[in-house]
């Protein structure tokens, strides 16, 4: 999986975080960051979640192809 | 798809008042069957969009044709209130991107959710004390003025760095701000917080303190910017967003609870439900109702032209009970997949502060419910008196008994 933020869409609101604690976090500035070593989300379903939740739609997460 | 291009013949006004302080008016149920898109007529007489549809509302909040500049010519208002102190700056919430983009990058730092964890013991001291202060003075009480009100107010106060001391001061402004009985009220409420946090900004030049607007003080000697107009601004939404919005939904979710007593025994029974609670309340309560943005190029949605120039309303109430997004949507549960309700908004604008107000809610609402197992409704619940339609909705006061 592969996970985008934009961070020049994102607004700091951390639905992000909120959403899928395990993936995301904000950074000293508050934007949205992937926490180290879960660049690729780790398998994590909520994922997706977080993506959907993102007031900006910042978020963007891409499958690999297969 | 019902013809929209035509004004219905019995046009339905908003906003309206609510006849149950929770549920949306039922003069809106002619709308809440028509979806994504209505129409609807203000104060004044003005026909405007009424977005009803759970997927068009995200669509549309997130689309940068819809300003929400409220000096523009033509921008709907609710409200004759509102219509008087449109002509100020509202930072935030009444500017578009890039200046937008600008205020709220200055802001995010302080309102994180690392930031909103890092704040709960300090909220919880907060609370613990506000309720040991009632319970100590004994049953009944006024949870409104004892409670909920309180809580926010110190918590702002806090993190801004404004004294709590002068809360009566600029808690009576904020009301009469919001709620006041005429434009000219309003605009002397606003004109007083201005002058308190203009006063208050030129102190903390000379003794600087560690909240949020001395943050904003030390970056403006830095950098230049925030200006002084746009500082005092911030200041004015800051002071006044952190607390109304926050102190209603306690009372308003208080109330609501007691009129549900098997969800409050299933919430004090497993604590772990709270922050599923809390997102479901912000749903079905919906407190900040009427989201206003003007089109400013035609946009074609739903089978339909809005205009520029044309008035889109946000009806946060009607939306967060999108039948094909929530099932029973008028029923309160806290084991439904409440998240995506747009209570705080969506898109740029979504509320700065909702982790700290969804921290305050769970401390709060949590430590209540636990602290008084008998709380109950001191009068009978619809004699107790609540917030007009035209303004963010909640409980005027909360008698209460233990």
């Amino acid at each position: 999986m592969r996970i985008d933020i934009d961070k020049n869409r994102c607004i700091g609101a951390g639905q992000c975080a909120l959403a899928a604690p395990g993936v995301f976090t904000q950074d000293d500035e508050g934007f949205s960051a992937l926490l180290p070593g879960r660049e690729d989300g780790g398998g994590d379903p909520m994922v997706r979640e977080a993506a959907r939740a993102c007031p900006v739609g910042a978020i963007s997460v891409t499958e690999p192809a297969k | 798809m019902p013809d929209l291009t035509t004004e219905p013949s019995q046009p339905v006004a908003f906003p309206q008042d609510r006849s149950c302080p929770y549920h949306p008016p039922t003069g809106y149920d002619p709308v809440r069957a028509t979806r994504p898109l209505a129409r609807v007529t203000l104060y004044d007489g003005r026909p405007v969009w009424l977005v009803t549809g759970h997927a068009l509302a995200r669509e549309l909040l997130t689309d940068p044709r819809l300003s929400t500049d409220r000096n523009r010519d033509g921008f709907p208002v609710t409200t004759p209130r509102f219509a008087a102190i449109r002509d100020r700056t509202t930072a935030l919430l009444g500017v578009d991107d890039p200046e937008h983009r600008t205020q709220r990058r200055m802001m995010i730092p302080s309102f994180t959710l690392k930031r909103a964890t890092e704040l709960r013991p300090q909220i919880q001291r907060t609370v613990d004390g506000l309720l040991d202060e009632m319970i100590a003075q004994g049953p009944p009480a006024d949870l409104v003025a004892a409670f909920a009100l309180p809580v926010p107010s110190m918590v702002i106060c806090a993190l801004l760095g404004v004294p709590y001391a002068d809360h009566e001061f600029f808690e009576e402004q904020s009301r009469l701000l919001l709620r006041g009985p005429s434009a000219a009220v309003a605009q002397d409420a606003r004109d007083r917080l201005e002058a308190y946090l203009s006063d208050l900004i030129d102190h903390k030049r000379k003794e600087p303190g560690d909240g949020v607007l001395d943050d904003l003080i030390q970056q403006q000697q830095r950098e230049g910017r925030p200006g002084r107009a746009e500082l005092l601004a911030l200041a004015v939404i800051l002071l006044v967003a952190g607390h109304e919005t926050t102190a209603n939904m306690i009372s308003l979710g208080t109330y609501t609870l007691l009129q549900h007593p098997d969800r409050l025994a299933e919430l004090r029974a497993d604590p772990a439900l709270l922050p599923a609670a809390v997102e479901e309340l912000m749903r079905l309560l919906s407190i900040a109702d009427g989201l206003l943005r003007q089109a400013t190029e035609d946009i074609e949605v739903a089978g339909t032209t809005i205009r520029a120039g044309d008035g889109v309303v946000f009806s946060t109430s009607v939306i967060n009970r999108d039948q094909d997004v929530y099932a029973a949507p008028d029923t309160l549960d806290f084991h439904r997949p409440a998240r995506h309700h747009i209570a705080f908004g969506f898109g740029i604008h979504q509320c700065l502060g909702q982790n700290l107000a969804r921290t305050e809610l769970e401390l709060a609402l949590g430590s209540l419910v636990q602290r008084l197992p008998t709380l109950r409704l001191a009068a009978p619940p619809e004699e107790i008196p609540f917030k007009p339609g035209d303004t963010i909705q909640g409980m005027l006061e909360l008698p209460v008994t233990w």
